[in-house]
């Protein structure tokens, strides 16, 4: 529920980082870089699963030794 | 990829074809909606010149999943999810407060609303403590409380529940009170 308070930094925020007119395109044709980037630049290779597979084994064996923490985690995700 | 040639010709489904990895088929939905991705980045990154680049790496993550898109849907949710990501790892890509200052400067001198009640200095303060959120908190304050977007849409482009973007929204303005209070700004 918001307050008056959240009232207050809502309206400061507005007035620090306004609404932008998003219906305005960009300023220049974004193909060509688009082709050079596709170009150019290969799809990512798979070199980093094995350190995501380590970093979940971590998060599953650390939540399974310190069940308490899984709340801590989920609040913060 | 194609040569990018300006008359674009796609016979059959183009979301199927760019499914299939037809170029034209991705040119064509390149030029459909580069506007509004744009103009949804642009929302998240308020830097034109950032928003250029992330519209390129957007449409370029787009085309490399072309395989996992479902072309029975939308194409624009989609792409504005693939988007909102980008953005993101732009966000977190960046120092905090890095060239605030001069940045904020120009935004308020061309508030078309400004508060003579909030002073230069408040909003200059207001912008630093907004910059040293968490990239994933702020991404939800600007588009619920500045931008005014729909929970429901923020949460599909975040890939998020509704209830967990009102969640950092709640944690945003915490946070935000906090660094607002530790500089003298009681809101």
């Amino acid at each position: 529920m918001k307050t008056n308070e959240d009232d207050r930094i809502q309206h400061l925020l507005k007035q620090a980082l306004p609404p932008v007119d998003a219906a305005t395109g960009p300023e220049r044709d974004l193909w060509p870089a688009l082709l050079r980037r596709l170009d150019s630049q290969p799809a990512p290779h798979a070199g980093w699963v094995w350190f995501d597979g380590a970093l979940l084994a971590g998060l599953v064996a650390f939540a399974a030794l310190f069940p308490a923490s899984i709340p801590v985690f989920l609040f913060y995700l | 990829m194609g040569n990018g040639s300006s008359g674009v010709m796609v016979q059959a489904n183009p979301l199927s074809e760019f499914r299939l990895g037809n170029p034209d088929a991705f040119e064509a939905l390149f030029r459909l909606h580069r506007r509004a991705v744009y103009g949804w980045i642009l929302r998240i990154v308020r830097n034109p010149a950032a928003a250029e680049d992330v519209t390129i790496e957007t449409f370029w993550r787009i085309y490399q999943a072309r395989a996992r898109f479902e072309p029975t849907r939308d194409f624009e949710p989609w792409a504005r999810r693939i988007a909102t990501h980008a953005a993101l790892d732009w966000l977190r890509a960046q120092k905090p407060e890095a060239e605030l200052t001069a940045e904020c400067l120009e935004i308020q001198s061309s508030a078309p609303t400004a508060d003579p009640g909030v002073t230069a200095e408040i909003r200059l303060k207001t912008a630093q403590a907004f910059s040293r959120l968490p990239p994933r908190l702020s991404i939800a304050a600007i588009l619920v409380l500045v931008e005014e977007l729909p929970h429901k849409q923020v949460a599909h482009a975040l890939g998020i529940s509704a209830p967990a973007v009102k969640l950092r929204v709640f944690r945003a303005l915490r946070l935000l009170r906090k660094d607002l209070q530790r500089q003298g700004i009681t809101p």
